[in-house]
């Protein structure tokens, strides 16, 4: 009985947070228990870490692999490692109703996979795992066999654009910032990802970050850099371990320092940490920090590919962006651009979150409609509720709203309707979610986040936020509408840097699609989604009630009154409209309207 | 040179310059806040912000490189709208206070409230409440009317190079304040105060004093040291309430902590206004003419130089003095007296 075995393990952060570590090390236990080892079939049985394969929703995600036939268990947790070992492993007999169904399947098969083709299936701690799905090959092509004006031509016939929000044309950057002459130019690879709900950069680097690296070395070699940096913020550490010990690997092979690939060309990387300030992630502000100033943005021009990091040329791109470089090196300019729209070209990486059922991190070729990401990737809207928006492009994007579900997602076709690619968030938001208190949301983050520089910015928001919070609990005045309108729209023609000028996306789009929800809580008191609590009056019905007390436990300013085994009622005089008597009864007596 | 258009006048600059920089070669008046021609551009306020043919967006004049050929109009109904919001939107959040600031009739701010004709405005809520008593002695900070600008920070670094403050919070909390938000412990040159646009700072030892009525202006030179930077006195008839320095004389406008704030010694009571002279051994100092005092002082020295030779004397010559000055002195003692015994304060 010589079978090969391989247990594949999702060990990104979700998997991590769902028991990865956990099921490990049951896993580990197992085997020795069921005496595998002893069977010396240890040789072809690995315990692999892998890294996030997207389907997030299902963790923790194992693959049992024995001779070639894999199959995939969702949702396993540590105390049913002992039966999966015993059964499958041990026994030959798959468990049926612990594996994953079609829509695992389908999941995947609508993606188109370049930056996420190999996580999930290599050893991000491996190097040598890298090498075997053709890593280093495109940088050892570039440094070995091509002139940098190759490389950037080659970028530039590819059309891959900027993956961090902006979506400019990466190779005509790079040539930009060739073309100054300067005796140091710098490359920078941004994975500040600060954006609520993403995780597509941070995935990236904790599954695969020679791919990181291998760009950012042929980016080097195409602008000419011997140094280079990844702005990456501290929050990540798993991420920033896996880094480290990629970039050592690189280092002892040879293929980061001194001489790379047997050349004269020399290039290195310094990892730089972020505090978690979302507006470090702006170019500008990303190299003051990196320069030891407070991360605050500058104005432009001067353009960073003119004079940027200590006043040097310098190139800033997404974790993503370089993630592609390697594959359009290996696959050749004209195989990248077949892929996309006319003007969006490549993949995006998207982290699809909100009222769906498969949450998580997918790649599609640009240009697929919103209908297909939601119903054919996200298996649809959780709960059978209704569809009602998308918000795309985290804090800096808009939301788009059912009537644009055959949208294509690219660049142009987000802009178009008022929303933005950017880093590539996408939350989805069904009929109980307030439009209204979307925007807040988003504002309170971006209030918060601004760097207070410039006064639209600094003020400007914080006045939407007091005027939409107003909104949202009551307190709405006849002509609030227009003035968040007017002033959205000054602060996004006046502020200084990315993060003032699209931070009024959510106020803007919302006001254009769901006018009518604003309407409502100012001219009739009331949130059509049921969402604004202040809005809300909370009462029993009587004929629902058993009375069995929870909500009375559940109120804290004890607002509700009644006899065991009788119907309770709620003093409204009392009530904070907190909400907690309707999340705690569990016969569906508590109404709010 | 760069030749551009700016509001369809024809202007040419030098490589380098703003499009704010050719606006003011135009005469034409950009509002501005957080600009100070002696300082990098920092593009905060966004008052000096303009339209530029073949850009998307408005763009601050005073960061944005004039360019050949460049069409740049600095007024038009979109752009008064946007300055307009950004005023109103710092009156919403500063005092109103005009009444009794310091500032009142000298803060940029006003000037632009009343340039506006911000009455009321449109985007009431909540203030900031950063004020804090400052125990430093020097500069008095009202935190709560800080519009941001930047200034105090810039110069501190740029100009002073002593970095003593910075920014701390985020948002709307976002402030100016020393490291630890310690009281202010520095050179105390009061660079910031003479920049600050606002009445967010000034000098402790100016309250009470009056702003513009019956304040005679006279432009002099600090007597401190041979620098001679210009100063301008602020004073209500005998008495100096305030020190300022225009920013179009050779120092620019910088003083040094003695020069801005070391002038109540002109009105002291304990100030010598005559020499004084103690006529008898143990006797009280008595005040003399200079005729008297320094007829003594030659007297006195010839007959040492007579009893022990002309090394026997020796002049230490002060700091406060200019070159000239200084020239003259050693002249004095070599030539004159004929030892070369003679040195200066500066040197210790
Ligand atoms: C407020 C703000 C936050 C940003 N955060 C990020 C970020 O987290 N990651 C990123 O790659 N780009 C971010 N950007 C965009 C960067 O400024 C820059 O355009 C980008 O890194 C360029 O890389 P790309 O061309 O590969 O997209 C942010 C921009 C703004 C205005
Ligand atoms: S727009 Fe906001 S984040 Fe950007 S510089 Fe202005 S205050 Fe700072
Ligand atoms: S007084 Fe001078 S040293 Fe002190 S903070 Fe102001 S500029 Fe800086
Ligand atoms: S204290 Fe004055 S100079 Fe300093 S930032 Fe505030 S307003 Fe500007």
């Amino acid at each position: 009985m010589n079978r090969e075995i391989t247990v594949n393990v999702c060990m990104g952060t979700g998997g991590i947070a769902a028991g990865g570590e956990q099921v490990m090390k049951a896993l580990k236990q197992e085997f020795e228990a069921a005496g595998i080892k002893n069977a010396k079939i240890m040789e072809n049985c690995k315990l692999h870490k892998v890294g996030c394969r997207g389907f997030c929703a299902r963790d923790v995600l194992v693959d049992v692999t024995i001779d070639g036939e894999t199959s995939t268990y969702q949702y396993i947790e540590e105390k049913m490692v002992k039966r999966l070992v015993q059964d499958h492993v041990v026994g030959g007999k798959p468990i049926t109703e612990w594996l994953v169904g079609d829509d695992y399947h389908t999941f995947h098969e609508k993606q188109t996979k370049i930056v996420l083709h190999d996580l999930g299936k290599i050893d991000p701690e491996s190097i040598d795992e890298y090498l075997g799905v053709d890593g280093y090959k495109a940088a050892q092509k570039v440094v070995a066999e091509m002139t940098p004006e190759e490389v950037i031509k080659t970028i530039k016939d590819s059309g891959l654009r900027g993956r961090g929000g902006g979506g400019f044309p990466a190779g005509v950057k790079w040539a930009f910032c060739a073309a100054n002459e300067s005796d140091q130019r710098y490359i920078i690879c941004n994975a500040d990802e600060g954006d609520p709900g993403a995780f597509m950069d941070r995935s990236v680097i904790e599954g695969n970050p020679h791919a990181v690296i291998e760009g950012m070395i042929i980016g080097a070699y195409a602008i000419g850099s011997s140094l280079g940096y990844v702005y990456i913020r501290a929050e990540y550490p798993l991420a920033v371990d896996r880094l480290h010990t990629a970039l050592n690997a690189a280092r002892e092979r040879g293929y980061l320092g001194e001489k790379l690939f047997g050349t004269d060309f020399n290039f290195d990387i310094k990892v730089k940490l972020g505090a978690g300030a979302f507006v470090c992630g702006e170019e500008t502000a990303l190299i003051a920090s990196i320069e030891g100033e407070r991360g605050m943005p500058r104005a432009k021009p001067p353009f960073p590919a003119n004079k940027g990091l200590w006043g040097k040329p310098t190139i800033i791109n997404n974790v993503e962006t370089f993630a592609n470089v390697p594959p359009i090196i290996n696959k050749g300019a004209d195989w990248f651009a077949s892929i996309g729209s006319e003007k969006s070209k490549g993949t995006k990486v998207i982290a699809l979150t909100g009222k769906i059922r498969n949450t998580g991190l997918i790649e599609i070729p640009m240009g697929m409609t919103l209908k297909e990401i939601i119903y054919d990737i996200g298996g649809g809207i959780e709960g059978d509720k209704l569809f009602k928006a998308v918000q795309t492009g985290g804090p800096s994007g808009g939301c788009i709203p059912q009537q644009y579900i055959d949208l294509p997602v690219h660049y142009e076709g987000l802009q178009s309707v008022g929303s933005m690619m950017g880093s590539g968030g996408m939350v989805v938001l069904d009929e109980t979610d307030c439009m209204v208190a979307i925007a807040k949301f988003f504002l309170t983050f971006t209030q918060e986040e601004s760097c207070g520089k410039c006064v639209p910015c600094r003020i400007g928001t914080k006045r939407l936020l007091e005027i939409l919070t107003r909104i949202t609990e009551g307190e709405g005045r006849k002509g609030d509408i227009e003035l968040l309108q007017q002033l959205a729209e000054d602060v996004r023609d006046s502020s200084l840097c990315g993060l003032g000028m699209s931070a009024p996306n959510p106020v803007i789009s919302t006001i254009k699609y769901f006018r009518h929800e604003y309407e409502a809580h100012i001219n009739q008191k009331k949130c059509p989604s049921k969402t604004c609590n202040k809005l809300l009056t909370f009462f029993i019905r009587e004929h629902q009630c058993v009375g069995c007390g929870m909500c009375i436990r559940a109120c804290a300013v004890n607002a509700i009154t009644g006899e065991k085994k009788q119907p309770h009622h709620i003093d409204q005089d009392k009530c904070i409209k907190c909400g907690s008597c309707f999340d705690a009864c569990k016969f569906n007596a508590v109404l709010k309207e | 040179m760069i030749t551009l258009t700016i509001d369809n006048k024809t202007v040419e600059v030098v490589k380098g310059s703003t499009v704010l920089e050719a606006a003011k070669k135009l005469k034409i008046d950009i509002p501005t806040l957080c600009y100070d021609s002696r300082m990098k551009p920092h593009g905060a306020c966004r008052l000096c912000i303009v339209e530029i043919e073949g850009m998307r967006r408005p763009v601050t004049s005073c960061t944005t490189p004039a360019e050949q050929g460049m069409a740049v109009t600095t007024t038009s109904a979109h752009l008064e709208r946007l300055r307009k919001t950004t005023v109103e939107l710092l009156l919403s959040d500063h005092p109103n206070d005009c009444m009794v600031c310091i500032r009142a009739g000298s803060c940029t701010l006003q000037e632009l409230a009343y340039k506006y004709g911000i009455r009321e405005n449109r985007f009431g809520g909540a203030m900031r409440d950063h004020n804090r008593v400052d125990e430093n002695p020097f500069i008095m900070r009202e935190q709560n009317k800080c519009v941001l600008c930047g200034l105090c920070v810039r110069v501190c670094e740029e100009v002073q190079g002593v970095s003593a403050i910075g920014y701390a919070g985020r948002g709307f909390e976002a402030k100016i304040c020393s490291p630890f938000e310690h009281d202010l412990n520095c050179e105390f040159c009061g660079q910031c105060v003479s920049v600050c646009p606002t009445g967010a700072l000034s000098a402790k030892m100016w309250a009470g004093h009056p702003r513009h009525e019956g304040v005679e202006l006279t432009e002099t030179t600090c007597t401190y040291c041979g620098c001679g930077c210009n100063i301008t006195l602020h004073s209500l008839g005998n008495e100096i309430t305030r020190v300022s320095s225009r920013t179009d004389n050779h120092n620019r406008g910088w003083l040094c902590v003695k020069g801005r704030f070391g002038y109540e010694f002109i009105n002291s009571e304990d100030r010598l206004t005559t020499p004084l002279i103690r006529r008898e051994k143990g006797g009280a100092l008595e005040p003399a003419s200079w005729e008297e005092a320094i007829s003594l002082v030659v007297d006195k020295f010839s007959a040492i130089k007579e009893k022990h030779g002309a090394d026997a004397l020796g002049g230490l010559a002060s700091a406060r003095c200019t070159n000239e000055e200084n020239y003259m002195f050693q002249k004095l003692f070599r030539s004159a007296i004929g030892t070369n015994n003679v040195d200066h304060c500066a040197r210790y």
